[in-house]
């Protein structure tokens, strides 16, 4: 069977232990979670998660039939990659020495990624971009010495179209 | 007026007549408030029972049952009977104290996360952390449990939160979830597909499960099979909704069901799945089911449409208000062959059984029984053998049939037949249990006493967990492992020791007389039928 790649942007009451009834309902049904990012929206009393998840036809349509069965779920929307723009968010801690410095910043450049601390053998980098971007900055660091990594995981928002009734 | 006493209005203001539970210091302010209400309290002997007695009184009285325990073991300990209503969809209210708020997470004595302990078997939790809170709470729970997908909900009540004064009691008259609005009528489009469908089949079924008495549209189905002459079978928690010995019912399907209704509903060209899982007891191979048949799939929870078996045609809403539409369009669908074909396999594929003589055979008493029964009397039936034996052999007319069927919960009979007598007091409530499952519920006998509900019993003894032991007969070669119930006490001398009148049945002889005199009174007996250890529901 093919396995899809979807995204859920899914609008929950902004309430302790929604998250674990939501991770749970993964868990619990043997889907898989491959990231997951939680915040606020405009209205405090709404929290945007974003799950990317992927499995069969079937099981993508009953992921969003069972998030919609949750009573803290307000709305779920459903998206295949194409559909939203994905952005995530990346700190990526990093030895460097006289070395290799210029090759690091060079690559900074290449990939619009900034770094945001430094000390006398450490530096921080930061980069917002898509997944696969991301993925692509910690392999091109692959070889330099990598000491720590947070992510966020993915954010999407589907495209802007002409009448946007996302509201 | 405390939090406690704010509760009891909340139940008041829904008309509960009666809370089964067990008291435990977490839950002392309730039980100290409820002494100024009518409201009926039921000690009931351990906290699981609580809900299966509130199950049995929800099922005859189509409103959410109540039970009240306390935090930690009490609490943990009713999460069987929760998860067993969740299983069959039954609407429960499920209240547990809890401790103190402020030492919430502290691991103190009689803690337990119970909010995060069933959160995968109710439909919703509430964890009461503000006591005005209360009267909100109670009334979104009552709606949530009784409405859409019915199921239980718990509501967990620190101690602190129970003794609170509330600065204002008001009952809200509506309940406003922006997250939760069941789609109760169907989609008027698809309602006419299956019309049309419906014109064309040749081999047209319904198969009604428990959904269809939960929206108590078993009328409206009844109607709708008899006006266009379509047959029906059930699922193990759809026995009921057609009287058994209907002309247009032809029995449970299923790997413990009847073989005619397993054809029958093979054989179909358009199958009507309503308030069913097409799980996996009821339909072996649900993704090849759609092979060579239309399936219409009717269910008020959407992701039961399309989990088990993608279906042609998914109808989403309450059966009782699908069936009224149905009633409303005109449409004739002939079926005539068909019917008289399932007739024939009626009459031709009866499983025969070579009952052993010196024992009771346990699907003729339960035939003899049931048709003895008054014709609105509950038959309840236990987990085991003694199960399929009563979906294969009683024998329903205007009466109920529960059971246990999504979770299979032994013990479930005793409890459930207490809740459903209190609950309709005038019928004769009979429970129907091998000696396994009535060993698991036995200690509520002093409940039937204490609280004088005649209940009638009976045990159809073994000595073995018969279940098991003819899946080890047929898997293991005889091979028994762990299922000899040795040890098992005398029960005319249990039922003695609770002043409970006993009679046994040791063989056929003398069974009709036995049934008489067990039926008589509408009083508490408990009937022991011998039933060979060997004997197989699938001989």
């Amino acid at each position: 069977m093919k396995l899809k790649k979807r995204i859920y942007s899914v609008l929950v009451e902004n309430r302790s232990g929604v998250l674990c009834k939501v991770a749970g309902l993964f868990s619990r049904r043997c889907f898989n979670i491959d990231s997951l990012a939680v915040g606020e929206t405009d209205d405090p009393e709404v929290s945007c998660m974003t799950i990317v998840s992927s499995g069969d036809e079937r099981t993508i349509e009953q992921i969003e039939k069972q998030l919609n069965k949750k009573l803290d779920v307000i709305k779920v929307k459903t998206f295949a990659e194409q559909q939203c723009i994905t952005r995530e968010l990346m700190l990526i801690k990093i030895k460097y020495n006289k070395n290799n410095r210029r090759e690091i910043m060079e690559l900074c450049e290449i990939m619009k990624v900034d770094i945001v601390d430094m000390s006398k053998h450490f530096m921080m980098l930061q980069i917002c971009d898509t997944p696969e971007r991301v993925k692509l900055l910690i392999n091109m660091l692959q070889t330099i010495s990598i000491v720590e990594v947070a992510r966020t995981g993915t954010l999407a928002l589907a495209k802007c179209a002409e009448n946007d009734e996302s509201k | 007026m405390t939090g406690a006493d704010a509760i009891i209005k909340c139940l008041e203001a829904e008309e509960v007549t009666t809370v089964f539970g067990y008291p435990g210091v977490a839950i002392c302010p309730f039980y100290n408030s409820i002494l100024e209400s009518d409201i009926r309290t039921v000690l009931i002997r351990t906290e699981q029972n609580a809900a299966h007695a509130a199950s049995g009184m929800a099922r005859m009285t189509g409103r959410p049952g109540v039970c009240a325990v306390t935090s930690g073991p009490g609490a943990t300990n009713v999460i069987t009977g929760i998860a067993t209503a969740f299983a069959d969809s039954i609407p429960l209210i499920c209240i547990t104290g809890q401790v103190n708020s402020e030492l919430l997470g502290s691991d103190v004595f009689q803690e337990a996360d119970i909010t995060g302990a069933v959160e995968s078997f109710v439909k919703y939790s509430y964890l009461i952390k503000n006591v005005n809170d209360i009267p909100r709470i109670f009334r979104e729970a009552f709606h949530i449990a009784n409405t859409g997908r019915k199921g239980p909900v718990l509501i967990d009540i620190p101690i602190d939160i129970q003794n609170a004064a509330i600065s204002k009691f008001r009952y809200p008259e509506e309940v406003s979830l922006r997250t939760y609005k069941p789609t109760v009528k169907g989609h008027a489009v698809q309602i006419k597909k299956v019309i049309r469908e419906l014109e064309k089949a040749r081999r047209p079924i319904i198969c009604a499960g428990g959904g269809v008495l939960l929206s108590e549209a078993q009328e409206q189905l009844r109607g709708f099979a008899e006006k266009h002459g379509i047959p029906v079978v059930s699922t193990m928690m759809g026995i009921g909704v057609m009287p058994t010995e209907h002309p247009m019912y032809f029995g449970m399907v299923g790997n413990n069901g009847k073989p005619c209704a397993n054809r029958a509903m093979n054989e179909s060209d358009l199958l009507i799945m309503v308030g069913a899982r097409v799980a996996d007891r009821a339909v072996s191979q649900p993704d090849l089911i759609t092979r060579d048949k239309v399936l219409v799939h009717i269910d008020v929870d959407p992701a039961e449409i399309g989990k088990n078996a993608g279906p042609t045609i998914p109808l989403v809403g309450d059966a009782k208000h699908i069936f009224q539409d149905f009633a409303k369009e005109e449409f004739s669908c002939s079926c005539e062959d068909w019917r008289r074909t399932l007739e024939e396999y009626r009459r031709t594929m009866v499983p025969k059984r070579t009952p052993n003589p010196d024992f009771v055979d346990p699907a003729v008493f339960i035939s003899k029984l049931s048709h003895a029964m008054e014709a609105d009397g509950v038959y309840v039936a236990d987990v085991g053998q003694n199960q399929i034996w009563s979906c294969g052999y009683a024998s329903i007319k205007e009466g109920k049939f529960l059971t246990s069927g999504g979770m299979g919960t032994m013990g479930y009979s005793i409890p459930a037949a207490m809740g459903a007598k209190l609950a309709a007091p005038q019928k004769q409530v009979v429970a129907v249990c091998g000696d396994g499952s009535f060993q698991m519920s036995m200690m509520e006998l002093a409940t039937m006493c204490q609280h004088q509900i005649p209940v009638k019993i009976v045990v159809l003894k073994n000595n073995y967990l018969g279940m098991v032991r003819e899946y080890q007969h047929y898997t293991y070669k005889d091979n028994y492992s762990v299922v000899d119930l040795s040890g098992s006490p005398d029960l005319e001398k249990l039922s003695a020791a609770y002043g409970i009148p006993f009679l046994r049945l040791e063989n056929m002889e003398g069974c009709d007389e036995a049934i008489r005199t067990f039926l008589q009174e509408d009083d508490s007996m408990l009937l022991e039928c011998l039933i060979d250890p060997m004997d197989l529901v699938k001989g």
